[in-house]
């Protein structure tokens, strides 16, 4: 077996991880969801890390929710028996276990390629689902964020499903365009604020199914939604969700900026319009757009996280869809297309 | 603009709507981007400045930013005219009546059309309104001191109580150390320590101990660099504008042993900004020694190119030469531009003797690859024959490496270096069209008017020319040499003087915008006073201790806030982390919304590192 079959298979090994935890994560969901009382697992050895959230949240007051103070408070203790959450703490361990075997993935093809392994989409898919992983099992280690474990884990199976089958190609060198440190800086920091993007429009997208629920929505009152329940309010929700945008369009910025400059040392010009140049301008700008308006009266709250779905639909096409539809400078993918 | 209305906002959300005292600063009162405005009074005027103060409103900026997104895209879709002109005209010859509309409408340069340009100047008119008066705002804030120590602490989001046997003087000296910082010249918080004299019970308030107080404030760089960011992308606007006027670019190609002269009529195009001056190209000059070309020959990425090194010899004005090595992300500096390698190929030498055995044409012509084994298109224009004869057109491919079908019928390049060079040509005849002083491409070959030579059974002649060989033409019409094999390099030439600015109002922008999303806001405040330990008069001696409160606010959502509270209060003398005794004060309310006990944090020893890790 030669180190690059080694890296194919360990990627289908930390797939194969991953989705165990996904099956995990939901079990434990629906275990949350099943219980009379749905609400208030701040009672469980995790109440130390929501009590961390709650405060996250607490710029000002905070309503009632059963990651807020109102669920610390020494008047609920005795209400119900802590609701064994083995389930999704088996998740948390899987993953690491499938992150790990994703992580030796990436070094293995680096390896075999003898580069830096992210020079084309296969290899930004494969980067890109590792760091939306580590950043879900970084902010676990100090909050409890166990609820989005079904989703990041969902994805990052599907990216790597799409990446093993779809953007398959070999490993090797790269032509001399690709030849600069840049591809270390440039793509290296564009795929940490994909993988941030995408664990940040999870928690906006949740925002907006609870909020719709709390709010009386009549599909969403369902039984089979009452898995939301089991997620920190809206407000918390938000919060989260600003924190891990603000951090991933600080490192778009920079992945910008920093493209411009290669740019200027590999084509002779910093910023020409190419399609790939255009979409990361349209990211940029709709996230922009996302923090105004979470501070614009009558903006914030929904509509804000409305900006965080147009925006990661943008950063998708703008990996998926320029790489494969538009001709272009950025035209790495290592696919024909004919 | 990215928190303007932030505070207000979050407190209207929630119910609660309340607003904790000391909060009452120029950004959660002005509130300028979301007021609504009364109705426009009447007459010019007004409406003059209804629309300025749309214009400037967060709500108009937010439009447009979505509108800019948009009218960005097309030009992801439609080919563009600075990038590919080509394309533009194959889509208007395959599209025409669309076409014509869309090419009316600006579709085919989106960047440079009336609606995208407007657009983003719009939202540049809107951002300098709405950056200047802040400006001026947090000129006048940052020098104003911390809000006093409010009466109340119990609706505060975060705060601490502990009891000490140190004097409310310490606390208060000790507090103020820790909540400045280690560096003197850029201190964490603004501090301000206060006294309050002992208040008699009056009506419904009781009666407060003397007590000294601290407040403090930190973050005031986070306006500071919000105001950074949107001044930096003005700025990189004037850059890049000032840079189109200014620039200048030539393209040359250039074959080996071959050079050319830094002047405009040396180079195949030249574009250049409104105010350029042609004075000012430096008079160097440069030959092409030798370029080389490295390909991948395993089985994986067979025939990916791997390496491209052009090696020139540059003469500087003063006559001093020196070597020099261009590669594809290493260009060279010359003149004062930048010299960069985008293209390579094939530009065998020919030459062509009419029927009467005259040199008609002999020279290099550049062939164009066309894909990755180099398989190379070009023409080559033979229009001097002698009096009386038909000029002779010819075109047709190079291959580098051919290879010829079994039946003989096809040859294809396998391999992109020169293993096995062969040129395959057709051949015409007739007027090239080339007297009337029309400029043409030297790439194509008009062949409407030309006559192609044909075999016996009607098909067209294919000549093959290897290296070194001569090969008759058809129809008498002379003969062809491939004499030699030289390579060539496409050299891009350009000049920007505005691209330090743009780059240092870039890196302004990051810098900027990093320290307002990650730099926290708090407002803390202390208060320290002395009091009887409950029951401790046994022996008839009262025993007095410190009561410290602290409270922290912070605008928006600030995970580390309580943290901060934490810290403050470990930091002061005597809090031992010990946990021991009941530290709320008994007699106190005990707030509703309060989110910890205050003895917790203090002892868990990770309250700090959350602290910290906010801070970062």
């Amino acid at each position: 077996m030669t180190v690059a079959e080694l890296s194919q298979d360990l990627v289908w090994a930390a797939a194969t991880a991953l989705t165990v935890a996904l099956v995990a994560f939901a079990i434990d969901l629906t275990r949350l969801a099943g219980r009379p009382e749905a609400e208030a697992d701040a009672h469980d050895e995790g109440a130390e890390r929501t009590e961390v959230l709650a405060t996250a949240a607490a710029g000002g007051t905070t309503p009632a929710s059963p990651y807020g103070p109102g669920a610390v408070a020494p008047a609920a203790p005795a209400a119900a028996p802590a609701p064994s959450r083995k389930a999704a703490n088996i998740g948390i361990s899987v993953t690491w276990l499938g992150t790990a075997l994703l992580l030796v993935a990436i070094v293995t093809r680096g390896i075999a390629a003898g580069r830096a392994p992210w020079a084309n989409m296969y290899e930004f898919t494969l980067v890109g689902a590792f760091v939306a992983l580590a950043v879900f099992l970084g902010v676990s280690v100090t909050r409890d964020v166990r609820f989005l474990g079904s989703f990041v884990t969902g994805l990052s199976v599907l990216f790597l499903g799409l990446a093993q089958n779809a953007f398959f190609v070999v490993a090797t060198g790269v032509q001399p365009a690709l030849q600069s440190y840049w591809l270390v800086i440039h793509v290296g920091v564009a795929i940490i604020a994909t993988g941030i993007f995408t664990v940040a429009f999870v928690t906006s997208a949740l925002q907006l199914l609870r909020d719709s629920r709390d709010g009386g929505n009549a599909v969403l009152g369902a039984r089979g939604w009452r898995w939301l329940d089991t997620t920190p309010g809206p407000v918390q929700l938000e919060a989260l969700s600003f924190r891990l945008n603000a951090v991933a369009f600080v490192l778009w910025t920079f992945t910008i900026i920093g493209g411009a400059i290669w740019a200027e040392h590999a084509w002779g010009r910093y910023w020409g319009w190419d399609p790939k140049e255009v979409w990361s301008f349209v990211v940029w700008i709709v996230y922009a757009a996302y923090l105004h308006a979470r501070t614009t009266r009558g903006w914030s709250g929904r509509r804000a996280a409305y900006f965080v779905l147009v925006g990661y639909a943008c950063v998708l096409f703008n990996f998926t869809g320029v790489n494969l539809l538009f001709n272009g400078k950025h035209s790495y993918s290592g696919l024909t297309t004919e | 603009m990215t928190e303007r209305t932030g505070q207000a906002e979050r407190s209207g959300e929630q119910a609660a709507g309340y607003r904790p005292e000391g909060i009452d600063d120029a950004f959660a009162a002005g509130g300028g981007g979301g007021t609504t405005p009364a109705l426009p009074s009447l007459g010019w005027r007004g409406t003059l400045r209804w629309t300025w103060r749309q214009l400037t409103s967060m709500r108009v900026a937010l439009m447009l930013l979505m509108l800019l997104a948009v009218a960005a895209v097309p030009g992801s879709v439609l080919p563009q005219r600075p990038q590919d002109p080509a394309a533009v005209l194959r889509y208007l010859q395959e599209n025409p009546t669309t076409g014509e509309w869309l090419d009316r409408l600006g579709f085919f340069d989106v960047y440079a059309s009336v609606w995208f340009s407007a657009i983003y100047l719009l939202l540049f008119v809107s951002l300098v309104g709405c950056i200047l008066p802040r400006t001026k705002a947090h000129w006048q804030a940052l020098r104003t001191r911390p809000p006093r120590t409010p009466r109340r602490f119990d609706r505060f989001p975060a705060q601490a109580r502990a009891v000490t046997d140190a004097t409310p003087d310490d606390v208060v000296a000790a507090a103020s150390t820790h909540l400045r910082g280690r560096l003197s010249w850029l201190p964490t918080f603004r501090v301000d320590t206060g006294t309050e004299d002992a208040a008699p019970a009056r009506g419904r308030s009781a009666a407060r101990p003397a007590a000294r107080t601290v407040s403090a404030e930190r973050g005031y760089v986070r306006e500071t660099g919000n105001l950074l960011f949107h001044l930096s992308l003005v700025g990189l606007l004037v850059a890049v504008a000032t840079g189109q006027l200014l620039h200048y670019r030539g393209q040359a190609i250039v074959t080996e042993g071959r050079g050319f002269a830094n002047a405009v009529v040396d180079y195949d195009t030249f574009e250049n900004g409104a105010w350029f001056r042609p004075s000012s190209l430096v008079p160097f000059s440069m030959t092409l020694d030798a370029f080389e070309s490295e390909f991948a020959a395993d089985s994986v990425a067979f025939a990916q190119s791997r390496d491209f090194t052009a090696t020139v010899t540059v003469r500087d004005p003063d006559g001093e030469t020196h070597e020099e090595t261009i590669k594809v992300n290493h260009p060279l500096t010359a003149g004062g531009a930048k010299i960069y390698l985008q293209g390579n190929g094939f530009a065998p030498e020919v030459t062509v003797r009419d029927a009467d055995g005259e040199v008609a044409f002999s020279g290099r012509v550049p062939f164009l690859p066309e894909d990755t084994m180099y398989t190379s298109r070009g023409v080559i224009k033979v229009p001097d024959v002698s009096p009386g004869l038909d000029q002779i057109g010819l075109v047709g491919y190079f291959l580098p490496t051919a290879e010829l079908s079994e039946d003989g019928a096809t040859a294809t390049s396998v391999y992109p270096q020169p293993i096995n060079p062969l040129l395959v040509l057709e051949v015409y005849r007739g007027d090239l069209g080339l007297d009337e002083g029309l400029p043409q491409n030297v790439y194509r070959l008009d062949t409407d008017d030309l006559t192609p030579s044909v075999d016996a059974d009607g098909r067209r002649v294919r000549l093959l020319v290897a290296p070194g060989e001569t090969v008759d033409l058809p129809d008498g019409l002379g003969t062809i040499s491939f004499d030699s094999l030289p390579r060539y390099v496409a050299l891009d030439l350009r000049h920007d003087p505005s691209l330090t600015w743009v780059l240092v109002f870039a890196l302004g922008a990051l810098t900027g915008l990093a320290v307002s999303l990650f730099t926290p806001r708090r407002r803390v405040w202390v208060r320290a006073w002395r009091e009887d330990v409950p029951g401790s008069d046994d022996d008839g001696a009262p025993r007095e201790r410190t009561v410290v409160a602290v409270a922290g606010l912070a605008r928006g959502d600030d995970a580390g806030l309580q943290g901060e509270v934490d810290a403050l209060l470990a930091a002061l003398p005597g809090v031992a982390p010990s946990g021991e005794g009941d530290l709320t004060d008994p007699a106190g309310p005990t707030p509703a919304d309060r989110t910890s006990t205050p003895a917790a944090p203090a002892q868990d020893p990770t309250a700090r590192d959350r602290a910290r890790k906010a801070d970062r």
